[in-house]
């Protein structure tokens, strides 16, 4: 019981990160915006929470943990929609293609997160010695009215602030005016284009808002998944290619990726729980998600169902006069 | 009926064509304009004279014999992968799995290495070898290839999958090979007997990989410009419609050239494996079948192109990783640097297939002036 608790709390922390990066990439993708940038983004986000919050906790004589909590969270929100933009006016200005220009923002990203983590690390002493603990302890600080709640107790706050904005991009997307332009852009940018929807407004609004709510996902990865610390051993990558697994496997609904990030992260614990598995036996354990996520993929393809297809203009450039 | 026009502040037109140098120029201009941001980031960084940093780079990549080897087998590693990507691309297939067919052929190789090392003699094993991790390659790209060709599930995101896939897998066996026990690496494989290692010819350990990856470039670059089967790979790559009204099978080219591109990725792991690193790991790969697609694009599938493009992609590795050494930064300067570089190269490509009209005079304007 403990055990199958633990992998609850294992999952749920997981999955929060995931979470965060998915939503993001749900908002991008349905403008019709392929952001294979996401890991380089949650990279950005990453890094600029955790400059702040050590630059502020290096400055301050005794560090106040909200303060560090508020300007870790406006770092990385402005460091990730930096991102989003950079891939932003490249494919929809400057019509660059899409797959390319995330990939190559995911190199940067990662680049730009390494180089100055490994730098941040140096400057306070050696290999994993960063640590900005007073703000750490504030991104882990159990709710006060969950105490003790069993798995509850020991989840951040970011934890629940991924379920609301779930909801809120799931209400944002289905039921409001600006939700389902944004769905029309997505689908046909020409037909929302000739219905006075501003197509290149839309697409920046939702890959610049995305990016920022990917962000986040890399924002706690660093605070509280790893405790206020860095690694340059690319955790955040491999968490941000499972956040693009869950847009699929959520089939582009943010409610649907609330549970599916949580399963997510149960499925890559699972090896940790299951006796006698050999060292290399929980390698395979841990492809899980991405085949389950295979498994997804292929099924929606074979039924076709008009619901759960990605946006139809998903990679796609719009240019007005070309048709 | 009196409303006016507005015209607006600035539109941008399609080009119909430009002379060929004008577009390399505009990607000079692009390359020189990143080169100085990257200039003043360093500089911003390590207050230090950013021409002598990147006299530093040169350095890195060609300042002695050795290093010049080292940065032409690199060279080659990334180019091979370029040439298998290229025939997926021109059939608007995107193949994000350069980097799970490599270890997949990685892998092969490996076991290959592992498993006949000392049954048969070098050159047999080097052929062995050749056809396994291409035919793993092969079946690693054909999987989303049949589910794209049968029931039109994103290639995009099915190929990305499989890489994950592919990792895992390389740590399983990495686990199941690891040598010596407890280090969590299979370490130089063969070491002594050097069984399943390219030979030196001419003196040149990197000799045969050059020979490998010339003779594909090569190869590749007659497929798709001259052959048959390259035609319909561009047919189907502009227009699949088209290409089943002249009856082209559409199912078959989309198999048959995912089973090409992929297996040249799994000879790249074959490469990377048995002509460089003589190991396995989870970076056997290292993020360059990702750079590589940057490599194809940038390159318009014409592999002759790619060589440059590669070649400036690992010069700037090589570069970055000797400034790091030399000036106390990490290896990841590269990879900024590599970013940054991409972007304006990639920005600079709108200027030459597009041109600003400024309002009132709709004179031409001289593209690649800003990015």
């Amino acid at each position: 019981m403990t055990q199958a608790l633990s992998l609850l709390q294992a999952a749920l922390v997981f999955g929060t990160v995931i979470l965060f990066g998915a939503l993001g990439e749900i908002l991008t993708e349905k403008s019709g915006n392929l952001n294979l940038g996401v890991p380089g983004i949650m990279y950005l986000g990453g890094i600029a929470g955790l400059a702040g919050a050590f630059w502020y906790e290096s400055a301050a004589a005794s560090p106040n943990a909200l303060l560090g909590l508020l300007i870790a969270l406006a770092c990385s929100v402005a460091a990730a929609t930096l991102g989003g933009l950079i891939y932003s006016f490249l494919t929809i200005t400057l019509r660059a293609n899409q797959n390319v220009t995330g990939l190559t923002l995911t190199i940067f990203g990662s680049g730009v997160a390494n180089l100055f983590g490994g730098d941040m690390n140096k400057m306070a002493g050696g290999v994993g010695q960063i640590s900005v603990a007073t703000t750490s302890g504030a991104f882990r600080d159990t709710l006060p009215f969950l105490n003790g709640v069993g798995v509850l107790s020991g989840l951040g706050f970011m934890v629940y602030f991924a379920i609301i904005l779930a909801i809120i991009a799931s209400y944002f997307l289905n039921r409001t005016r600006k939700g389902l332009n944004l769905r029309a852009v997505g689908e046909n940018p020409a037909t929302a284009d000739a219905g006075g929807v501003s197509v290149t407004r839309y697409k920046y609004l939702a890959t610049c808002v995305g990016a920022a709510v990917s962000g986040l996902g890399g924002l706690y990865y660093v605070m509280d998944y790893i405790k206020g610390t860095w690694a340059n051993d690319g955790g955040i990558a491999n968490l941000g290619w499972l956040a693009v697994a869950l847009v699929i496997f959520a089939r582009w609904k943010p409610l649907q990726a609330i549970w599916g990030s949580y399963l997510f992260g149960a499925l890559f614990w699972l090896y940790f729980y299951i006796p006698g598995l050999t060292r290399s036996s929980q390698e395979l354990f841990k492809m899980l998600p991405y085949i389950v996520t295979i498994i997804v993929l292929i099924v929606v393809s074979m039924r076709k169902k008009r619901e759960n297809q990605p946006p139809a203009s998903l990679g796609l450039p719009y240019f007005r006069e070309e048709r | 009926m009196n409303h006016k026009v507005k015209e607006p502040f600035v539109r941008i037109t399609k080009r119909d064509s430009m002379p060929v140098w004008r577009g390399w120029l505009t990607r000079l201009i692009g390359l020189v304009l990143a080169l100085i941001v990257c200039a003043i980031v360093i500089f911003a960084m390590v207050k230090l004279n950013p021409l002598k940093v990147y006299g530093a780079m040169w350095q890195g990549a060609f300042g002695s014999t050795k290093r010049i080897w080292v940065t032409t087998r690199d060279t080659m590693m990334l180019l091979c992968i370029g040439i298998g990507l290229a025939s997926a691309f021109k059939m608007r297939f995107w193949n994000i799995g350069a980097e799970g067919q490599i270890l997949v052929g990685g892998i092969a190789t490996a076991a290959c290495m592992i498993y006949l090392g000392g049954t048969m003699p070098t050159w047999l094993l080097l052929v062995v070898m050749f056809a396994v991790s291409a035919v793993a390659g092969a079946v690693w790209g054909v999987i989303p290839a049949f589910f794209k060709a049968r029931f039109g599930t994103n290639e995009t995101l099915f190929t990305l999958m499989m890489n994950y896939v592919a990792i895992q897998l390389t740590s399983y066996f990495v686990a199941k090979w690891e040598n010596p026990f407890g280090s969590n690496t299979v370490g130089v494989i063969n070491q002594t007997t050097k069984a399943g290692w390219f030979p030196a010819i001419l003196n040149q350990q990197y000799l045969l990989n050059v020979i490998i990856v010339m003779a594909l470039t090569v190869i590749v670059f007659v497929y798709l410009r001259s052959s048959k089967q390259g035609y319909e790979i561009s047919v189907v790559g502009e227009s699949e419609r088209t290409a089943r009204y002249i009856g082209i099978n559409v199912r078959r080219v989309i198999i048959r050239t995912m089973m090409i591109s992929g297996a040249i990725c799994g000879i790249a792991g074959f490469i990377a494996v048995s002509g460089a690193s003589h190991t396995i790991s989870t970076s056997t790969a290292g993020g360059r079948g990702f750079t590589a697609i940057i490599v194809a694009w940038l390159a318009k599938f014409n592999t002759f192109v790619m060589i440059l493009i590669a070649a400036l992609l690992v010069f700037l590795e090589k570069g970055a990783m000797q400034i790091a050494s030399q000036y106390n930064l990490n290896d990841y300067a590269s990879q900024m640097i590599t970013g940054i570089i991409l972007f304006f190269i990639l920005g600079s490509e709108f200027f030459i297939n597009y041109r600003l009209v400024f309002r009132g005079n709709a004179l031409r304007e001289k593209g690649g002036e800003t990015v």
